[in-house]
């Protein structure tokens, strides 16, 4: 298993050098230089802090030096200081929006897990039957609505016209001065709508992979001997067979993390949430670079260390992983 | 071969036409064709003509849907729309199939280091948050719906090199390939004439779904004001303008969010029944 761990953090270099260039190389495309941009809006910087900025980001200097030093500088977590007026470090910015958006993620993957599997496996036991073509519908209603479009209408909805959510922020005014358990409901109502939209909206992928694995386990002999030798249709499906079909699951779980941070941009746009999307967003609205170059290291990083943990999930889980087996991509 | 593969397509189109959902599915594709290149044919308005007397009026008999903020007929916007979201969405995903494909082929095909090179390019992609490098990019460069095309099309198309990649090394070993190759054809026929066919299939029906994600994001994107720019109507961005006036011209916000979700919904079902129709393990009932 430590072997195992060892061989996969190894091959993590390669993909973190990967990241760095590719992002590097996005911020680059820009035409004109990010100096310019940041001057452009406020003319009344002098010449002199223009060439000063210059010198801090080193742009005088030759691409692959420029790069080097900005790499140099990402191992010590220097991302540089953001654009904006407050001019802070992009690190700090980083460290108290990231918690947020992960914590939130963090309950809609739950929830996602919790309602995808019976789904999967349900519609998988009664395939083709009347039960396994809605859902199939009902999960496809999820993959196929615009999430921000529901988001507004349940907004107004809720919030608007009934008037029994609080449609933005995580918390109301004054929220300090109430008990824990009032802030702790208070922080619930406001989450309701956007983390009900973010589920319903992951759910299809899942919930698919569940019946298609569900489907194929089924159809393997030694569910056949399991039924042959007389077990319950329960204990078949719950015992034998979802045990085999969660294996790929674990997978799916790795696969979604840049999908939910990515999706994260749009819901804390939408309900205000001050999380990782919403400074990326703002960033990029005020082309504000040494935040958007860390947002987007950040996220790539998360998404790796989001793949190694369901790898590492997975081989905890499959015995034949560990032991050595190459596995096929 | 041809009698085998005419044999394949009429149990393919047979299953396929057995699945309700998807035939539904496919039905609404085609309509929206033909309602977008119809558009100016079907509508008595112009997409951006204003008309200061007729502003935010509910639907009714002469506006279908409603007019908007600046009192254009809301149908018509959205008519003209649907050709700019499929455009998105068809261009997008060709971009991405076109790469992906090439991608795939090459590495498989031809392995050793170049296959290593590019499926570690590939992971490194798969990295990122697409919707993040998607903004990254676009922040960067001047609002063009070309621009959208391109980058939705850049970012998408690791699936498919996999994919591809995938059946190309499945295919390669396949006696008939071998023979190919002992006859001494050259590693283009062997690739367009005989690994190439066979990988179609599942890259039309990752393309189909492609279709489906391509409009979806081009309407977040124009929701969060960076897509199509205005005047311009596309899905995305009428949209976003109804949402200034949810609370009391609720018209502009409803209609455009169902054309996505009965489009996105309709390329999602036509996918879903290509792939279970091709699909042989899903041909017996048990």
């Amino acid at each position: 298993m430590l072997y195992y761990l060892a061989k996969r953090l190894l091959l993590m270099i390669p993909l973190l050098i990967g990241i760095t260039i590719i992002t590097f190389g996005v911020i680059h495309l820009a035409p004109g230089e990010p100096v310019e941009m940041q001057v452009a809006m406020n003319p009344k910087v002098s010449a002199e802090a223009r060439e000063r900025l210059r010198k801090f980001y080193e742009l005088d200097k030759p691409l692959h030096v420029q790069y080097g030093k900005w790499v140099g500088r990402l191992v010590r977590l220097d991302f540089g200081r953001s654009f904006a007026p407050d001019g802070r470090p992009v690190i700090a910015k980083i460290r108290e929006r990231l918690p947020v958006t992960i914590s939130l993620n963090m309950i809609v993957l739950i929830l996602e897990f919790a309602l995808a599997i019976p789904i999967g496996v349900m519609a998988a036991t009664h395939r083709d039957g009347p039960l396994d073509r809605w859902t199939t519908v009902f999960v496809f209603l999820g993959f196929a609505t615009p999430l921000f479009w529901l988001s507004l209408i349940l907004m107004y909805l809720f919030g608007v016209r009934l008037g029994v959510l609080p449609i933005s922020g995580l918390h109301s005014l004054g929220y300090e001065a109430h008990g824990i358990w009032w802030q702790i409901a208070d922080l619930a109502k406001h989450l309701v709508i956007p983390i009900s939209v973010a589920t319903f909206g992951s759910l299809a992928g899942l919930s698919r992979y569940m019946r298609t694995g569900m489907i194929e386990v089924l159809g393997q002999d030694y569910i056949t001997t399991a039924r042959a030798k007389g077990l319950s249709e329960r204990v078949v499906i719950y015992r034998h067979a979802l045990r085999n079909a969660l294996l790929p699951a674990i997978t799916i779980l790795g696969l979604s993390v840049p999908g939910l941070i990515g999706g994260s941009v749009i819901f804390e746009s939408i309900f205000a949430i001050p999380g990782m999307g919403k400074l990326f967003m703002d960033g990029v609205m005020a082309r504000d670079y040494p935040l958007v170059m860390g947002v987007l290291v950040i996220g790539a990083v998360l998404t790796l260390v989001g793949n190694l943990l369901a790898d590492l999930a997975y081989a905890v889980a499959d015995p034949r992983i560990r032991h050595g087996r190459e596995r096929a991509l | 071969m041809t009698r085998r593969d005419s044999y394949l397509r009429d149990v393919v189109w047979r299953r396929f036409r057995a699945n309700r959902f998807a035939v539904v599915g496919g039905v609404v594709v085609l309509a929206m064709f033909a309602l977008s290149i119809l558009a100016p044919y079907i509508t008595p308005y112009e997409p951006n003509t204003l008309d200061a007397y007729h502003v935010l009026l509910p639907p009714s008999s002469a506006h279908w849907f409603g007019t908007d903020e600046v009192g254009r007929d809301v149908f018509t916007r959205m008519l003209f729309g649907a050709r700019i979201s499929l455009k998105v969405g068809f261009v997008a995903v060709g971009i991405a199939t076109l790469i992906g494909t090439v991608v795939g082929l090459v590495a498989g095909y031809y392995g050793g280091w170049l296959d290593s090179l590019l499926m570690r390019f590939v992971d490194i992609m798969f990295c990122f948050p697409t919707f993040f490098l998607i903004l990254a990019v676009i922040a960067l460069l001047e609002p063009s719906i070309w621009y959208i095309m391109l980058i939705i099309g850049l970012t998408g198309w690791m699936g498919v090199a996999r994919l591809v990649r995938a059946e190309v090394l499945s295919i390669r070993e396949r006696d008939y390939v071998l023979a190919a190759r002992v006859i001494g054809c050259s590693d283009q026929r062997i690739i367009f004439r005989h690994i190439l066919p066979n990988a179609v299939g599942p890259v039309l029906v990752y393309a189909t779904l492609g279709v489906a994600g391509a409009i979806l994001t081009e309407s977040s994107l124009s929701f969060l004001g960076i897509g199509v720019p205005p005047p311009t109507p596309s899905w995305g961005n009428i949209l976003a303008s109804g949402k200034e006036f949810l609370e009391f011209a609720w018209w502009l916000f409803l209609f455009p969010g169902l054309a996505i979700m009965v489009t996105v919904l309709s390329y999602y079902l036509v996918g879903e029944g290509i792939r279970d129709a091709m699909d042989p393990r899903f041909s017996t009932r048990r």
